[in-house]
């Protein structure tokens, strides 16, 4: 269903696009040598190019135009062979320079898609219109001082992908969908850690409403909101605010915003009277960045397998559904997780562990699949159990558990409890025999017709056996004893 | 005197210890001690740091170790960044700062055995054709009209201190920069040779920027043989400038011996301006029978955009001008005004740090990048620029080298051309097409005005050929036997 604000005139629908700064992974900043660890003591990872000290000049790092490319080829984007650097021009105070080198006119990257899953099991294909490299900013920080703000210019020079999406989402859920598609990518090519909660990745939002059928009308961007979440709340605050401004006879300026993740509204950060004139040139300390055709090759082919990819060969190859299949491999880390607990076991037996028993137990104790409640080895040896009827299905559940609990592998937790499947056909003839002679009314209702009482003498019989029974076993020594009534 | 001497001389007497290292700096030392009051050639004097270079300069000697400069004392234009010594750009927004790191271009010429007396004065952030703009006064050109000494000349902008040093012996070579003419016609109004390389030639790295596409780097010297010693030391790939140029050194010294023999010389008749002063025609032409006579080919040429040259140049030298003086905040490094909040400190530090010229500078530049301005002004300059080197190009298919004037006067007095900033600007006429095109291009002391005040012809060449620059430079410096010597001079 089209997603739709209703207001007091009728149905409203939402246009968002979307401009994501992906904070590029590389051992140094995009044009001098700094280091660029998260983390480290202020204004200890800078170098004299950072802080614009005079006759300094900016040398590309050539890992920062790589990892721009791959991200390119990673979004089936067309990779331009001459691309340029341009100064964006302002004032303050974390920009030593007065400049941010930007690419203005002709980015690295031009158009590409990609495609997000909804929670309808539909797809979806946004576009994306360009991707740019460009210098981040340092840090001002105006809490530690009554008077000063301090600088922090280890994030000075660092490089930064801005990815720009086409104006193609139309609702919060296509939006987050979108961010978390695009980390997801990010994070299989390793060209951005995605950690929206230490600001190496952040979105800006570009929202405006319109009546079907309309054209676009004008939009506001919600700045530098940093959860998907957060995306998802900006976007529908901010329709919901422009659909108010309109109804109530008003016009919505275009203007910057800001996202009040508090008070789940936007305010106004500046208009776009007070917009800077970014005064945009070439930079003449910076020869056009020119590729070869071989160069974006090799990189093309040593691309790791994308989600994309990955999800057709697991629909394909362990016969997954395509829901299942969307779960596992949405992290690279899951669905390497998963490929090891599925190799030479059940891949769908696999699957439905990970994403029941095993997320639960994750997300319960607010574990990542980094650090799992149990390695994709204690998992798999727990399946093995099964396979071999070493356990039953019920008695595993409970034997993860207790895996979980104290770290033991599933075969040391089976022998310690004894937890070991009766399959011994003596014993399980015995516990049949006894709740048949127990139950002579309902024995005579089953054979009657009511076939639904087969259940409740399953559960009795493993309930007689501690949980142990086989259930292959039993069922089969129940059928024969309830069909073939002694005479 | 060992002040008179030229680098190549120096270099054979110290090989021959008919003088020490020691000996050579000390003269020089007390010949700034002697004049730099009057002239203020030198904004700081780095006198023990010079001794000490001296000395160790002695020690290689003396264990036959000679590089091309080893002991050879030098000026340093106010513009290149030296470790531990002060970095004034002309301004008073660096006056405290000293540099942690030494520029790639002085670097070089340290590592071959230079000895530094101090920086040089210049106009500020090199804005300027008068040396009139500096922070630290004015620069007097140790040439004297032979009517009239009472009147104070500049030696030229924007190295008029490194011109005016070399010129009056207190210094053997020294470094500049030139972005519009800033070495050649300071070199013309002082009676030496400027060299302006190619650009990507020499770094800029660590020269503090003025127009990044337009900065180059190069020597002054009082004979060509010594300017090509200096680039030879002072040139070289440098990998932290994205502009330097990938290729090796030539042996510039030896390109001056090559004669012009067989040379095609081309003569841009747009040069030829209507206001042009006779004796600069005359001398031109002078020069074109120089050359001829030691047997050169003179062909006509045409540059059809040149009269657009000094246009596009005041649209895209401010433009990056504007922008690469941005980091002078006050917040990291130089002068801070206090202020009440961030946009105050800026607007204080910078009001009160930069002079008048620089402002307007900064204003023209970010006029000419506004929005609504920039397609009328930078872009079309940037279209034009195109068609400036594709008008060397042109010629170039036909010509080794052009000859031209340097500048449309001789050197005038500190006062004139002052009220009028166009009138300034108009000096740099015959030098910016080169900075366009980013062509190499040397200025060549070759006769002397009515008043006896120096003049110089231009010589340019293709890109990366210096050597034919420096082949046809020699030519015209036997054949004028300029020995004419300025009034203000070390023993003079």
């Amino acid at each position: 269903m089209t997603y739709t604000i209703k207001g007091s005139t009728g149905q409203w629908e939402v246009v968002v696009g979307l401009e994501v700064h992906a904070q590029v992974i590389s051992q140094a900043k995009l044009f001098s040598g700094a280091a660029t660890a998260f983390g480290a003591e202020p204004n200890s990872q800078v170098s004299f190019v950072d802080a614009a000290f005079p006759g300094m000049l900016p040398v590309v790092n050539a890992e920062c135009v790589a990892q721009a490319v791959r991200t390119g080829l990673g979004l089936n984007a067309q990779i331009h062979r001459v691309s340029r650097f341009d100064r964006k021009n302002y004032f303050y105070a974390d920009l030593p320079s007065g400049y941010q080198i930007s690419q203005f006119e002709h980015p690295i990257v031009g158009t590409g898609e990609i495609e997000v899953e909804l929670a309808d099991g539909s797809t979806k294909v946004i576009g994306i219109t360009r991707l740019h490299l460009e210098q981040d900013a340092g840090k001002s920080i105006h809490d530690q001082h009554p008077t000063k703000t301090l600088i922090d210019l280890n994030r000075c020079g660092v490089a930064l992908m801005e990815i720009v999406s086409e104006p193609d989402i139309r609702s919060p859920e296509e939006a987050g969908a979108y961010v978390r598609k695009l980390r997801s990518i990010l994070r299989y090519l390793g060209t951005c850690d995605g950690n929206m909660e230490e600001g190496s990745m952040r979105a800006d939002v570009n929202v405006s409403v319109r009546k079907h059928g309309e054209p676009y009308r004008t939009r506001c961007e919600v700045k530098n909101v940093n959860s998907i979440r957060f995306v998802m709340q900006a976007v529908e605050a901010e329709a919901t605010r422009q659909v108010e401004v309109w109804e109530s006879g008003g016009t919505v300026m275009q203007e910057t915003r800001l996202f009040d993740s508090g008070r789940g509204i936007t305010r106004a950060m500046r208009s776009k009277e007070d917009a800077h004139d970014y005064r945009y040139f070439p930079d003449p300390d910076l020869l056009p960045l020119v590729l070869d055709e071989d160069w974006i090759a090799a990189l093309k082919a040593s691309l790791p397998e994308l989600p994309d990819a990955k999800r057709a060969r697991f629909i394909q190859s362990y016969g997954l559904s395509p829901y299942d299949a969307a779960v596992l491999v949405a992290e690279k880390a899951t669905a390497d997780f998963y490929e090891t607990v599925a190799t030479g076991r059940d891949p769908k037996i696999a699957a439905n562990w990970i994403t029941g028993d095993f997320f639960a137990a994750m997300n319960r104790l607010g574990r990542t699949i980094d650090n799992p409640p149990v390695t994709a080895a204690a998992l798999g040896g727990l399946l093995d159990l099964m396979a071999d009827s070493t356990i039953n299905g019920r008695i595993a559940k409970d034997v993860f558990e207790a895996m979980v609990e104290t770290g033991k592998d599933a075969a040391t937790i089976v022998d310690e409890k004894g937890l070991r499947q009766v399959t011994d056909t003596g014993a399980i003839d015995e516990a049949v025999a006894r709740i048949l002679t127990a139950n002579p009314d309902k024995v005579a209702e089953y054979r009657s017709g009511k076939d639904k009482l087969f259940g409740f003498f399953v559960g009795q019989t493993m309930k007689a056996l501690a949980g142990k029974g086989n259930p292959a076993l039993i069922n089969e020594t129940l059928k024969q004893l309830l069909s073939a009534p002694k005479e | 005197m060992l002040t008179d001497l030229t680098i190549a001389a120096a270099r054979d007497g110290l090989r021959a210890k008919e003088f020490s290292a020691v000996d050579l700096t000390m003269a020089h030392l007390h010949a700034i001690e002697a004049l730099n009051p009057r002239l203020n050639a030198f904004i700081t004097v780095s006198h023990a740091r010079a001794v000490d270079q001296a000395r160790a300069a002695d020690v290689a000697l003396a264990a036959g170790e000679q590089r091309a400069l080893t002991g050879i004392p030098l000026a340093i234009k106010d513009l290149f960044c030296t470790e531990g010594v002060r970095t004034t750009a002309g301004s008073k927004i660096l006056a405290p700062f000293v540099p942690p790191y030494e520029s790639t271009v002085t670097a070089n010429l340290l590592r071959d055995g230079a000895v530094f007396l101090g920086k040089a004065n210049l106009d500020e952030f090199a804005m300027g054709s008068s040396n009139m703009t500096s922070a630290y006064g004015p620069v007097e050109n140790p040439w004297k009209r032979r009517q009239d000494d009472t009147a104070v000349l500049v030696p030229g902008g924007s190295s008029g201190g490194s011109a005016a040093a070399v010129s009056a012996r207190l210094a053997m070579g020294a470094t500049g920069t030139d972005t519009g003419g800033s070495i050649r016609q300071p070199a013309s109004f002082c009676g030496l040779v400027g060299v302006k390389p190619t650009y990507g030639r020499c770094s800029r790295w660590g020269v503090v920027a003025f127009a990044s596409s337009l900065d180059h780097p190069g020597p002054f010297a009082r004979t060509v043989q010594d300017s090509a010693i200096l680039l030879g030391s002072m040139a070289g790939h440098d990998p932290k400038d994205s502009t330097s140029a990938a290729l090796a050194v030539p042996d510039f010294e030896a390109a001056c011996r090559r004669g012009v023999k067989g040379l095609r010389i081309g003569i841009p008749r747009e040069y030829r301006s209507d206001g042009m002063p006779v004796e600069i025609d005359a001398l031109w032409q002078q020069g074109i029978g120089w050359l001829r006579a030691a047997g050169a080919e003179i062909v006509d040429v045409s540059l059809p955009h040149t009269r657009y040259g000094l246009a596009t140049y005041y649209i895209v030298a401010p433009a990056e001008a504007s922008s690469n003086l941005a980091r002078y905040d006050g917040v990291r490094f130089g002068a801070r005004e206090k202020g009440l909040d961030l946009r105050d400190l800026y607007e204080r530090t910078r009001a009160e740090g930069f002079g008048a010229e620089v402002r307007r500078r900064i204003l023209i530049g970010t006029y000419v990048l506004s929005a609504g301005y920039y397609d009328a002004y930078y872009l079309r300059a940037q279209k034009i620029r195109a068609l400036i080197l594709k008008d060397f190009t042109d010629a170039f298919g036909k010509v080794d080298a052009l000859l031209a004037p340097t500048a449309p006067s001789a050197a005038f007095a500190q006062g004139e051309n002052m009220d009028d900033p166009i009138q300034m600007y108009l000096n740099d006429l015959f030098t910016v097409p080169a900075n366009l095109a980013g062509v190499p291009a040397a200025s060549v002391p070759a006769g002397l005005d009515a008043n006896g005040l120096p003049l110089g012809l231009q010589v340019i060449g293709k890109p990366f050929d210096e050597e034919t620059v420096f082949a046809v430079s020699a030519a015209i410096e036997q054949a004028a036997s300029f020995t004419a010597l300025p009034s203000l001079r070390a023993g003079g």
